[in-house]
This record gives C-alpha cells, sequence and structure tokens, in this order.
C-alpha cells in the first residue's frame, strides 16, 4: 500500500563519503534531503564537481551511503533496483555488439526470451529512428546515434525511475537539443520519474518540472526551484519565451553564487 | 554521420580489397552523378581517378614485394657464393644449396628418424595441444583470478615467483618425470604458454570498462552474466594478443623438449644434425620451424579477423 502512494525517491540526511587511495576522506554529498515525486521530471544543477553524480549512483544503488537514508518507492535501497534505468555519461554501449543485440542486453538479462526481446528492442530502435542501423556496431555510429541506442537500451526495460547522468554533455548544441526533444517525447506516457543531471542551467529549465541547485561540494541542496512553462515544450523555442529568461535569471542568482565559489577554491588550489 | 558509417564500412575487407573496390567505383557514378548533374564537371573523370588511384597503389604493392624478393635472392645468393669460394667455411657455415639438397633429401628419402612428415606432425601435436592446454589453464585462471579479489589476494605472490622462474630448466624435470615421449613437451610447452597468457587475461579482467559493468549492473545483469557477457569479451582483445606470442612459446618449448631427448621431432632433427656435424640439417630443420610457425601465425591471424569484426578497421601506422 505504501509503495503506491510513497514519493519515487526519498533521500534523508544522506551522506557519501569516499576514502581516497591516500586514505583521506572526501565528503562528496552531505545531509542531503531530497524528494521526487511519482512521474516528476526534476533536473539537478550544481558546479562541476560538487557531488551531482554520487547522488544518482546512491540512487541507483550501485554505492551506498555513509550516512543517512535512501528510499525508492518507499523502501530502502538494497542494491541496484529492477525498476531502474541510468543513463551515463558516457556511452556504456558493448562495442562487440551490435546495435540490435546491445538494445535486447537488458530484457535478456532479466530472463526475456529471445525473440520477445528482439520484438521489444526492435520497437525502441524505432522509435529512436535507428531500425535501419540494427547491424551496425558501436564503432560505426556517431555520438548522437549511440545517444539513442543508450536511450533505448534504458526505455527498452521500461523503467518506473530514469537516472540521467549529463547525458548529452558530450554532444554538440544542435545534436543537443535534438535529443532532449526526442527525450521528453520518450518519456511523455511512460510515466517515470526522472532525476537528471547537469551542470547545464538551460538544459535543466528546458526539461524539468522542478530544478534542484546544489550547494558546491560536498553536495546538499540549496534551493528548490518549480518550473511553471507548460507542456509539451520545444527545446529550442521555449528557451527564447520571456518566462524562461525569467526563471533563468531567478535560479542563475541562486547558482551563480556557488559556481563562483566553486571557481575561486579552483584557483587556490592551484595558486 | 552516415558517410563517417560508410566509410569505417568500407575498408573492412581487406582481403578482398581489390575487386569490391572497382565494382564499387563503377556503381557509383549513375547514383551521386544524377543529382549534381548541373553542377560540378570533375564527376564523370572521378572513375578515372579512382582508377588511377588504384593503378597507383597496385604499383607501389608490386614494388614492395619485388624488393622483396631481391633482398632474399641477394642475400642467399651472396651467402652462396661466400661459401663457394670459401671466404666462409662451407663445412660449418654451409649454404643455401646444401640446405635445399638437405632438404628435398629429407623430403624424398625420410629423415634417420623415420618419414620427414612424422617428424613435423610431432613437433606440430606436442606444441599444438601443450598451447591449448596452456590457453584454457591461463584464460581460466586468469579471468577467475581478475575477477574473484580474494583469489588473486591469495595466490599473487605464489604467481609472481612462478613467473620469475626461468621456466625452460624444466624441461629436463619433465623429461625426467614424463619420459621421452611427447608428454614431456607438451608439459614444457604448457608452462611456457601459461604465463603470457593467464597474465594477460588477468589484465583483461581487471581493465574492463567499470562504466560498462555498472550499466550491465543496472540493464539487470547478475555476477554470472557479468562474468561471460562483459568481462570475457572485452577481454578477449587482451587474451589474443598473448596467444600470438604463445604460440611461439609452445613451438619453443616442444622443440626444447625434443632436443633434450626423443624418439621424434624436428627437435630431434636438429640434436642428431648436430651431433654428426651436419650444419646444413640444423639450418633445414630451422627452415622447416620457421614455415610452420608463419602458417599457424597466418591461421591465428585469420580466426582473429573472424572474431573480431566489431572492431574498427585500423586504418592508420596503429
Amino acid at each position: 500500500m505504501s509503495s503506491q502512494t510513497s514519493p519515487a525517491i526519498e533521500l534523508r540526511g544522506t551522506s557519501k563519503v569516499f576514502r581516497s587511495p591516500s586514505g583521506t576522506p572526501h565528503t562528496a554529498v552531505r545531509d542531503l534531503d531530497l524528494t521526487v515525486e511519482r512521474g516528476e521530471f526534476v533536473a539537478v544543477v550544481g558546479p562541476t564537481g560538487c557531488g551531482k553524480s554520487t547522488t544518482l549512483t546512491l540512487v541507483s544503488g550501485l554505492e551506498e551511503p555513509t550516512e543517512g537514508e535512501v528510499l525508492v518507492a518507499g523502501e530502502p535501497v538494497r542494491g541496484v533496483g529492477d525498476k531502474l534505468g541510468f543513463v551515463f555519461q558516457r556511452d556504456a554501449v558493448f562495442p562487440w555488439r551490435t546495435v540490435l543485440s546491445n538494445v535486447t542486453a537488458g530484457p535478456r538479462f532479466r530472463g526475456t526470451g529471445k525473440a520477445e526481446a528482439k520484438e521489444q528492442a526492435r520497437s525502441w530502435l524505432e522509435r529512436v529512428g535507428l531500425a535501419a542501423f540494427e547491424d551496425r556496431y558501436p564503432h560505426q555510429l556517431s555520438g548522437g546515434q549511440l545517444k539513442r541506442v543508450a536511450l533505448a537500451m534504458t526505455f527498452v526495460n521500461d523503467p518506473e525511475l530514469l537516472l540521467m547522468d549529463e547525458p548529452f554533455s558530450s554532444l554538440d548544441v544542435q545534436t543537443r537539443a535534438l535529443m532532449s526533444d526526442e527525450l521528453l517525447d520518450l518519456w511523455s506516457g511512460t510515466g517515470a520519474s526522472v532525476v537528471f543531471v547537469t551542470h547545464d542551467l538551460e538544459e535543466s529549465i528546458a526539461l524539468a518540472d522542478k530544478v534542484v541547485v546544489m550547494t558546491a561540494g560536498p553536495a546538499t541542496v540549496k534551493e528548490i526551484f518549480e518550473i511553471d512553462l507548460p507542456r509539451p515544450r520545444q527545446v529550442e523555442s521555449i528557451r527564447l519565451e520571456p518566462r524562461f529568461l525569467e526563471i533563468y535569471r531567478e535560479i542563475w542568482a541562486s547558482l551563480g553564487e556557488e559556481v563562483r565559489i566553486t571557481r575561486e577554491r579552483g584557483a587556490t588550489d592551484a595558486a | 554521420m552516415q558517410p563517417d558509417a560508410a566509410a569505417h564500412g568500407a575498408p573492412q575487407d581487406p582481403g578482398a580489397a581489390q575487386e569490391p573496390a572497382g565494382l564499387r567505383k563503377s556503381g557509383t557514378p549513375p547514383e551521386s552523378g544524377s543529382p549534381q548533374k548541373s553542377g560540378t564537371p570533375q564527376k564523370p573523370a572521378d572513375p578515372d581517378l579512382a582508377r588511377a588511384r588504384a593503378q597507383a597503389a597496385r604499383n607501389h604493392r608490386l614494388l614492395v614485394n619485388g624488393t622483396r624478393v631481391a633482398l632474399l635472392v641477394a642475400l642467399l645468393g651472396l651467402w652462396e657464393w661466400l661459401a663457394r669460394i670459401s671466404v666462409v667455411d662451407p663445412f660449418n657455415f654451409s649454404m643455401p644449396s646444401k640446405i635445399w639438397a638437405q632438404m628435398s633429401n629429407w623430403a624424398l628419402n625420410g629423415t634417420p628418424q623415420g618419414p620427414l612428415l612424422q617428424q613435423i606432425w610431432t613437433t606440430l601435436y606436442e606444441a599444438l595441444l601443450g598451447w591449448i592446454i596452456g590457453v584454457l589453464a591461463g584464460v581460466v585462471l586468469g579471468i577467475a583470478l581478475g575477477r574473484i579479489r580474494f583469489l588473486s589476494d591469495v595466490l599473487g605472490p605464489y604467481v609472481k615467483v612462478l613467473n620469475a622462474l626461468p621456466r625452460i630448466v624444466l624441461a629436463p624435470v619433465f623429461l625426467i618425470w614424463f619420459g621421452l615421449g611427447p608428454a614431456s613437451k607438451i608439459a614444457s610447452a604448457v608452462v611456457l604458454v601459461f604465463f603470457p597468457v593467464f597474465f594477460n587475461a588477468f589484465q583483461g579482467a581487471r581493465e574492463v570498462d567499470r562504466n560498462l559493468v555498472a550499466n550491465s549492473r543496472i540493464l539487470g545483469a547478475d555476477d554470472r552474466q557479468i562474468t561471460f557477457q562483459v568481462v570475457i569479451p572485452s577481454a578477449t582483445s587482451w587474451i589474443f594478443t598473448s596467444l600470438h606470442v604463445s604460440f611461439g612459446f609452445a613451438l619453443i618449448g616442444a622443440i626444447v623438449g625434443e632436443y633434450i631427448g626423443a624418439t621424434k621431432g624436428i627437435g630431434l632433427l636438429v640434436a642428431a644434425s648436430q651431433g654428426t656435424f651436419n650444419a646444413a640439417g640444423v639450418y633445414a630443420a630451422m627452415v622447416i620451424l620457421a614455415v610452420v610457425a608463419l602458417l599457424a601465425e597466418g591461421l591465428l591471424a585469420f580466426l582473429e579477423k573472424k572474431l573480431f569484426r566489431w572492431r574498427p578497421v585500423d586504418t592508420g601506422g596503429n
């Protein structure tokens, strides 16, 4: 019962401390409280290297928190859950498998029959516009096409919770806008909750329902902004609207300060 | 990005490069020529240009191969000539014509130890079996130690000590243990082959892209699936690198084993020729070995090409 009504993700007083090889502790995330509702698209922005990605690995179950709790659908996270999708910054495709075989990997790992897995994979390849490329190997694809493969690999598992770690940061500006639109298109109707980590404020506003601004590392939530722009959205045109610019200015006032802090730290580190 | 992909696809079968390239060139103009009919005048000249390029490439290859043959002939001729005018001592250093005579004599009349093919087959059989056992053991243990931290922590120092040992000295020990038959040669081939394969498999299993493993976990893979569907495929390119070197090692193991004591094999031919001061016999055995090794290498390269279709084709020097 509680799993039906509880939020998609709850982080309660979560901290994560890594030990560097030399033994000095490094706090990546400190005392983090964050709630993501079901079906919500939440973007997390913060200065580079502040610990945004660590937050995602905690939610995914790939890492365990040092302190505090991480709940997914009301249950404490223990190991990698099966309702989960994760799109990485670098494309994690199998270079020795064809495009089709890459997309079937998820269902096959989960015990789906070969024919059925292929059928599911083909339908997702169709949706990301790669139907004609199913026999290609990853090295024969462009950056944008690889991203589409990664998206199809994730969506074919029908995740309830989608974690994205700067997925489009390696793409050029035009491809990035195109992929953002495609992501919104794929996401709409799945009912999945999304946590999208980025350092690009424009991208976060264009995509999300809610933008979470993190502090300079160790990361904790600084401020949360509701984005009231109507859906469906076109990423390229929405950023020209007056309301978008208003929101941008408002959030930047908060984020800019953290970015400055990070920069100054970098300067003193270098000195 | 389509053209990029096509460009990658094109040189994928270098074995048949000449013919398909010619075919494709003649197929291209109707396709790309029609939309650009009005604009570019150099388009019709394209097939000629392509033909000229193919011709130039062929000429270059001909020159390289021709020079190679000339170099070999010159060296052999020099050796033959120096031996005939007795600048080098033909008894100790022999000469190409004598080596050839020795080889054809072995081939036609058989060696003192039996038919030549039987000697070749014996050596090949020992090397091959030793190689297969060594490779299997190396891959299995390498992957196991690479994946299971506890095993590598416990066994690591022992492996290092064994590797530091000059393992060829084990050949006489194996001769005592296993006798004059093939078993002792197979054993020396195994210990020589095992270590390079083991270290490469271990390294390959360790160097698997962490991102890919994390993604596989998210996609739903369990530990066994990660080992078999992620780690082993990732490590195959590492393992294959070691296969090339290690087949040479297997031959060394077999030959040295035969040289020390055997009833058949090319190593025995070397030992017997040496015992009768037959320099030509030693050289002839060397030539036969080289040919065997090259054939095996060619077979391996062929298998590798089949297995690694997914890899980008090397177009440059690397």
